[in-house]
Order: structure tokens, then sequence, then C-alpha cells
């Protein structure tokens, strides 16, 4: 007993006193900025892995990046990563960064369903699938719940079973051997459920856009309440994303 | 006697190579199938001698199958293949029949090529690829081994699980609360992978699909795909880059293990230990965020160059974390070892004995947690490994404990290599240059140890030198089958830390 009050002694305080407000370091890859600069924009297209950098106006769409990085390394006056985290948006088109803009990406009040700021303002409760995540994602949507980031001291908790869930939390590019399952999950859960898409490989496919063995069927049924980008997405950016959208108006 | 003259024509039978490296695909000898079998059964009846990876391709209206066993006392990859004409209706003998250690690799042949097999004991289906000729087998439909009795009942658990991990279907056979019998069916997570890497055709798209194989290791999967092609373009990577590398792994391996203890403790509902290992693994993390931007290294390895130079400051705020964390993961540890209720969960629990770990050929720390040393970074030295002189851990009871040993001891071990390592940072010696392509009609093998174990890439070019076939083989692979061997006659409560003491790979095994 006297060692293990020790060891909270020493542990100390370990969590994020504000997590809205926390900075993290600079070399993390987050919301690009991209510069009005010209420059040779085919050569940047052609060397992003995943197309997520078109032109007419020369753009990233984060739901498509993975955060290689490697765009800001061939071009570092064109573009660059910022270490803002929160990404989170519930329009798929505001995750389109497009040169010249360096704003904050936002979550649109107007388009968030009313029954969520009802129902989930003081407690969200969610099921996380994975369906084709390579466990980056999980490790960190694990990591949102431990001691440093303390997600549910905001009332947001992950639940094992869907009939305890207010909504489907969805990691991975959906592999067609999992896609029933997930249907299966989402269905099981009850009136009214939210479904947010965590990480790249969710929101687009990422590298597997083009995989003969994703089937993204599902996600066309059903309106998408946040994207959240990462690779993996980062507890900071879900955290942020999930408050901005419970307790906007 | 037939045995013999194999050994003597031994020089003509296989081909002997060295960890990443790149021969012409010629030169591995064809063999007749039965010639091919009674090699490699000879082969892993040494005990120095285990199966790395057994594979087929299909070359016009053949499968090529390429066997490579690696004798981890002479530091030596012994090659041999042979050929079998596809749509073969006529069964073969199997290499399971007689060494229970090639039952995947054969089920995976069966899945993906409908090879039959006469006496091969289980063609259960491996991940249900998309490209399987038989369709008809759908990961819904597979019918569970049952036991038909009025004291026996079945529970049933996944794809998906109680908490946020990878999907994967476990059907018990339980007699009241013992574990009888347990089935696993994998394969949800089949991304088709491995034709990525060969439609993918930009290099930086297969590195960075190399660090989505299994996002729990991602330096161990890069850096295995990186050897192997730099290996197969003859470019020699500086010490710089080197360094980096072995560097990065030890702190992959340091922050999964802590990881690790984290969720065992968390299992067994032990809160303190839960929460101070988790919290413990993050400034190893976060270290990792500062130096390259990713929490989880994906970014830090690209083929021939490295974005993120390791500097002496990165080195001194390593050391301030390694100093922080060092006297914390140690007063943790041996409080929760002292404590009776932590120990009677993860003594004698989920054993797998040496004898069955050397039967179903277990790799990586699970394998030494049973007495097998299996340590590539012994056994077949990659990296900064042949400057060290690696000593692999051993524990020799294959308990649930002996894993969580072999992690403790693994953790202060990487902190001293890490230590050392730190006094002299190797300076860059070569400017990124524009990459050659691989040969043509070659074959290269890769061997990393990661955190869990045995990394195994291979790669066959074409005509042209583009890639023909990747070959994926993550740890979990060997390792899958231990746990359903481990928890029987054990408690099924008891199965949440037996399934996290090995923390096996499900995207890493589905591909």
């Amino acid at each position: 007993m006297i060692d293990h009050l020790k060891i909270l002694l020493h542990q100390g305080k370990q969590y994020i006193p504000d997590v809205t407000k926390a900075i993290i370091s600079d070399t993390f890859r987050g919301r690009p900025v991209i510069s009005n600069l010209q420059v040779d924009e085919q050569q940047l297209i052609d060397l992003c892995p995943t197309g997520a950098i078109s032109n007419m106006p020369f753009s990233i769409d984060l739901g498509k990046c993975i955060f290689c990085g490697q765009c800001a390394f061939a071009c570092p006056e064109k573009i660059k990563f910022s270490n803002d985290y929160k990404m989170a948006t519930n329009d798929r088109n505001g995750l389109i960064i497009k040169e010249g803009e360096d704003q904050p990406i936002l979550i649109h009040a107007d388009l968030i369903r009313k029954e969520i700021s009802t129902y989930f303002k003081g407690s969200l409760k969610l099921r996380q699938v994975c369906a084709g995540g390579d466990n980056s994602c999980e490790l960190e949507l694990n990591a949102a719940s431990n001691v440093n980031f303390d997600m549910s001291r905001f009332g947001i908790e992950f639940v094992a079973s869907p009939r305890h869930a207010d909504g489907i939390v969805i990691t991975g590019p959906v592999t067609k051997n999992m896609a029933a399952s997930l249907k299966l999950c989402y269905e099981a859960i009850p009136e009214p459920k939210i479904i947010i898409l965590a990480g790249t490989d969710a929101i687009s496919g990422g590298m597997f856009t083009y995989s003969d063995a994703i089937n993204r069927s599902f996600l066309d049924l059903y309106p998408i309440d946040l994207y959240i980008p990462g690779n993996p997405v980062h507890p900071l950016s879900f955290i942020n994303g999930l408050l901005e959208l419970i307790r906007k108006r | 006697m037939w045995l013999f003259r194999i050994y003597q024509n031994n020089m003509e039978n296989f081909i002997t190579l060295k960890n990443n490296q790149t021969i012409p695909l010629q030169d591995i000898p064809v063999l007749a199938y039965p010639e091919f079998l009674e090699l490699n059964i000879s082969f892993v009846k040494e005990d120095a001698n285990h199966c790395v990876n057994y594979y087929g391709f299909p070359v016009l209206d053949t499968i090529k199958l390429i066997c490579c066993i690696a004798d981890d006392v002479k530091q030596k990859i012994y090659v041999s293949s042979s050929v079998i004409k596809k749509d073969r209706q006529e069964p073969i003998t199997s290499f399971t029949a007689r060494k229970l250690c090639f039952h995947l690799f054969e089920r995976e042949l069966h899945e993906n090529f409908a090879i039959p097999y006469y006496d091969h004991p289980w063609l259960k289906p491996v991940r249900y690829p998309i490209d399987r000729p038989n369709q008809e087998n759908t990961i819904a439909n597979y019918p569970f081994y049952q036991i038909h009795s009025e004291e026996l009942h079945e529970v049933g658990v996944g794809p998906i699980h109680a908490g946020i991990i990878e999907p994967g279907h476990f059907r018990f056979i339980c007699n009241g609360e013992q574990i009888l019998h347990l089935e696993i069916q994998l394969g949800y997570q089949h991304r088709g992978i491995e034709n990525l890497f060969i439609s993918s055709k930009k290099i930086l798209q297969r590195n960075i699909l190399a660090e989505s194989i299994a996002g729990d290791n991602v330096v161990g999967h890069t850096t295995a795909f990186v050897q192997l092609w730099e290996s197969l373009i003859g470019f020699r990577p500086d010490n710089k880059l080197v360094y980096e590398r072995t560097l990065a792994l030890e702190l992959e391996r340091l922050a999964m293990h802590t990881g690790d203890l984290s969720a065992v403790c968390t299992d067994i509902a032990y809160q303190l230990g839960g929460a101070v290992f988790g919290r413990l693994r993050t400034p190893i993390i976060n270290f990792m965020q500062h130096w390259c931007g990713n929490r989880l290294s994906k970014g830090l390895i690209r083929v021939g160059e490295s974005n993120f130079p390791f500097t002496m400051a990165l080195a001194n705020e390593l050391t301030q974390v390694l100093d922080a964390y060092e006297p914390d993961f140690m007063e943790m540890y041996k409080e929760m070892k002292s404590l009776p209720t932590v120990l009677a969960r993860l003594e004698k629990t989920g054993v797998i004995t040496q004898k069955q770990a050397h039967r179903v050929g277990l790799v990586g720390m699970a394998a030494r947690a049973s007495g097998l040393s299996r340590d590539l970074r012994s056994s077949h030295p990659f990296g900064l490994y042949p400057g060290v002189l690696h000593e692999p851990v051993i524990k020799n009871h294959g308990d649930v404990s002996s894993r969580i040993q072999i992690r403790k001891e693994e953790i202060i071990q990487s902190i001293i290599y890490i230590r050392e390592w730190l006094k002299n940072i190797p300076e860059q010696e070569k400017q990124p240059t524009v990459l050659p392509m691989p040969t043509a009609n070659t074959f290269t093998i890769s061997l990393v140890e990661g955190w869990r174990g045995e990394i195994c890439h291979c790669a066959v070019t074409d005509l042209n030198g583009d890639i023909l076939h990747y070959k994926i083989k993550d740890p979990s692979f060997h390792n899958w089958l231990a746990i359903a061997l481990s928890v029987r006659n054990n408690e099924i409560s008891d199965f949440p830390i037996c399934n996290k003491s090995f923390n096996l790979s499900y995207s890493g095994h589905d591909l």
C-alpha cells in the first residue's frame, strides 16, 4: 500500500491540463499551409503517393493525404506541414486545403444534426470498429483514453457493446472480409447514432483505395458526422474533433 | 540411405545466402518435388534450423515454390525451389505431415493456388484473399470445428472485440469455465497488400505500404523493405542510415513492450500498473514524434535516404527521456512483481512448452519465453547488431509470466544498446542520389527482428527489373497457433492475458 502511494507520488499529475490548447512538437505533420509561390506543380502531383495533390487551384486533400510529408521535403517553399492537430471537420470538402489559405479547419455548426448536441453534449459513448486498419489508429484511439489524454473526463468513452453506444468510430479502409460485420455492428446501435471516420484510410481508403480487397459501399449509405484525418489520427485531433462536434450548437 | 545421398549432393540442391543478399533467380536450384521435400525436412530436423519462409508464385502454367531455411548457428539461409503444375489434380505429399512447422505455409499454398495435398492434417483457409481460386469458401460460411456433447458449450468472440483492437474470430469449446479447444479465424483485415506492392509502381508508394503492413511494427517492416530494396538495387546505405534504423527499431521495441505490460496489467484489473506503464510509453513515442513527426515512426525510414537526420540535440533529448523512464519503470515493475495477486494470474498461465514451441515453429519473443533461442539480432545480424554481439534473453517456463519477464529484460537491454549508440552518432557520408532500378530476374530475402519477432520479406524481379512477386511474412504468421494451444485447459477468463502476452498482429497476418 505504502509502495503504491509512493508510485502515485512519483508519477504526479500526468494529464494534459487543457487538451484544446496543448502545443505539440514542431516536427509533427498536421494541417498543411500552401503558399502562392509558382512552382512545378505537376512534379508535386506526380510525387504524391495517394493522389492527394491536385491543381487549379493547387490543393491537398487531407482525406487522401497520408502525411508522409514528401511534398514538403521536395518543395519546402510551397508546402509546409504545421503542427496544428485540429483537423477534424464535418464537411468532406473542408479537408481540401487550397494554396494561399492559412485558416483553421472548422466544424460547421449548421451541418451538425440537431440530435447530436441535444443528446450527446454531456456524454458520448462510442463503439470502435477496425475494418482493415493497420493497428496504428487503434493504438492512438486507445491512447486517447490513457492517463495523459484522459478523454473520459469529457464524458467521452469507448464501450464494448454497440447496444451501449451512441455512435461508431471506423478505422481502416473497410475490407471486403469485414464489410458485413461493420454493417451489423452499426445496425445494432440504437438511434440516434453518429458515424466518425478516424484516419485517412477510413476517410478515403488511403494507400488501399485501388485494392480489390476493399469494399467501401457501407459508407455511401449513411451520412458521415465527422472526418478526422491522420496517419494515424493523433489523440489530440480525435479529442478536439469530438469536443467541437458535441458542444457546438 | 536415400537421405544420406541427399546430404552428399547438398551443393547442388540448394543455394546458401546471407541475410539481405540478392542472387539471380536461376541460381536457386530447382528440384523435383519429392527431393525438395526431403531436403527441407532434413534441414528442419536440425535444431539450429527453422523455416523462415515457404511460399509460391505463378510462373506461366506452373507454381514455383521457394523454401528458405535459416541456420541460426552458421548465420546462413538455405534456399531451394521446385515447380508444380497449375491446376494439378493429383494430390502431393505435404511437408506438414512430417514437420508441423510448415502447416501454415502449406495452408497458404493450398488457399492461394489450390495445390492439393493428400496428407496435410488441416487445410483450413488462412485469410480468404481476394484472388483465391475457391471463391465458394467465404469468411462467413467457414465450418468451425465442433464437438457434440451435452457437457460442452461453445463461446464465439469477434470479429469485433470488446476493446479497440483489430478484428479476428475466436471460437472456444469449453467444459464449464475450462477451455478445451480454441479455433482462431483470421482474414478480416485482408487488404491485398502483397498485390499492391506489385501494382504500385512508385518506390515511395511501396515504402509507405511497408509502413502500413502492421502499424504497431512500422520500423520493423519498413526496415525489412528498405534493406531488401537496397540489396536489389545494389545500394550500400551509409553508417548514418544504418544507425538511425537500428536505433528506431530498439525504440519501437521499448515502446511496444512497455505498452504490452500496461495492457496485461489492465487485463488483470491491476489499474496502477496499467496506468503507469501506459503513460511510460508516451514519452518514448512522443520522442519519435519529435524526431520524425509521427508517434509511430511513419515517415522515418526511406530507401537510400533519411528526411530526419539524427542529431546531437535529439541524442541529448533521448538521454533525458531514458533517464526519466528507467527509475519509474523499475519502480513499477518491482512493485508489480511483488504482488501475489498479480503473480497468481501470470504464473503457469498460458504455457507453451519448449517442445510445443519447436514443433509449431514459434519465433521472436514468444519463442524465447519458451526456451528457444530465436533472435535474428544474433543469428542473422543486420544493422548495428554485428557490432553489439547481441545475447538473446531466454526464459524457460513459457507462461504469461515468462513473456512478461522477457519484455522487461529486453527493455533494459534495449536501453543499454541505445545509450551506447548515443555516445557516437555517425556523420552522414552519402548524399541522396538517384537510385538505380533493381536488377532483372533476381531473388532477395531480408530478415529483421522486430519487437514481436522475425519479419521476412522476399522479392522476385521480372525481365525488366520490376517486382514480379513480393512476399511478406510477419512473425504472427508462425505464432497464432501458439495462442490456440496455450489456452487449452486454462480458464476462459485467462484468455485475454494469454492473448495479450503474445500480442500478435492481425493485419500483419492477413496482409
